[in-house]
């Protein structure tokens, strides 16, 4: 659920978004971590598919997920579906290297809200930030 | 040199690396996010970037020269060469990775061999030039200025 009282889409606003970054490689860990850090907010950041899933398990929830596609253990297909059968209402974003039309379709059909290919740029955060205020202004517009 | 020599001097280099096709769009967004707060930031990033290149390429090379070769398992470390090069911005490196992952596909040995010498070389160019780009980066540092964007 989203959870920002403020209906304009500052950033001020994003700091109450909780955010979780999924991704085997260390090197976009750490690099989408910053650019979420530079647009306010504070990701939680794992390593694969399943420690999403458990977190889920454990009660946690997020606004956002930014989900790499390809992971060991648990990847990102299997991951998105797994949410979603949980219940999981979260924006979830795909973020790929494989760009293929048909694979960002599997993807998609997860159960993804987008799918960008990487590298993550600041537009495309830019739109995602938007696309999240944009639920909250329904939410608390009765 | 003074300072402000040095200053043109990084300017001119650093804009032959975008020219020459070194680096693109994604590595301005990596300076965009360095600050005071994080003022280490493209160094720690590019230093990550080196490690993990590094190891996938001594991966690669181990992988290419067995027998009976796994093109999967090929397939998947350049994959996350190609990744971690596009994260960084090196362009010419990711352009490799694309045509080394199109050898996997097809199974073609002599291709992928070729390309791993070709993505050695490409990696070993952009190093030297971000490790001279961050020489001079320290030299401005150290002698009171600041790095001109």
């Amino acid at each position: 659920m989203v959870l920002g009282n403020d209906a304009s889409s500052s950033s001020l606003s994003n700091k109450n978004l909780s955010v979780l970054v999924v991704d085997d490689d260390p090197l976009i860990r750490m690099l989408h971590d910053n650019y979420l850090k530079h647009f306010g907010l504070k990701p939680l950041v794992v390593e694969n598919g399943k420690e999403a899933v458990d977190l889920f398990q454990l009660g946690t929830s997020f606004d956002l997920i930014l989900m790499d596609k390809e992971m060991p253990i648990m990847n990102g297909v299997e991951a998105t579906k797994a949410l979603r059968d949980m219940g999981a209402t979260s924006m979830i974003v795909g973020v790929t290297s494989r760009g293929s039309p048909s694979e960002m379709q599997a993807f998609m059909e997860a159960g993804l809200d987008f799918c960008f290919e990487k590298p993550l740029t600041f537009d495309m955060i830019d739109f995602i930030l938007k696309e999240l205020n944009v639920n909250d202004d329904d939410d608390t517009n009765n | 040199m003074d300072l402000v020599q040095l200053q043109r001097q990084l300017v001119e280099y650093r804009t032959s690396l975008y020219h020459e096709g070194f680096l693109d769009e994604q590595y301005t967004q990596l300076q965009e996010l360095q600050d005071e707060n994080n003022p280490d930031f493209v160094v720690e990033v590019v230093s990550l970037f080196f490690e993990d290149s590094e190891r996938l390429l001594n991966e690669l090379t181990k992988a290419l020269e067995q027998q009976s070769i796994d093109f999967k398992r090929v397939d998947a470390h350049v994959h996350q060469l190609k990744g971690s090069s596009s994260s960084i911005g090196a362009q010419r490196v990711q352009k490799v990775c694309i045509a080394f992952r199109n050898y996997c596909e097809e199974q073609n040995v002599e291709g992928c061999l070729k390309c791993l010498q070709q993505v050695r070389h490409e990696y070993s160019l952009v190093k030297t030039k971000l490790e001279s780009m961050f020489q001079l980066e320290q030299q401005i540092l150290s002698a009171g200025g600041s790095i001109p964007m």
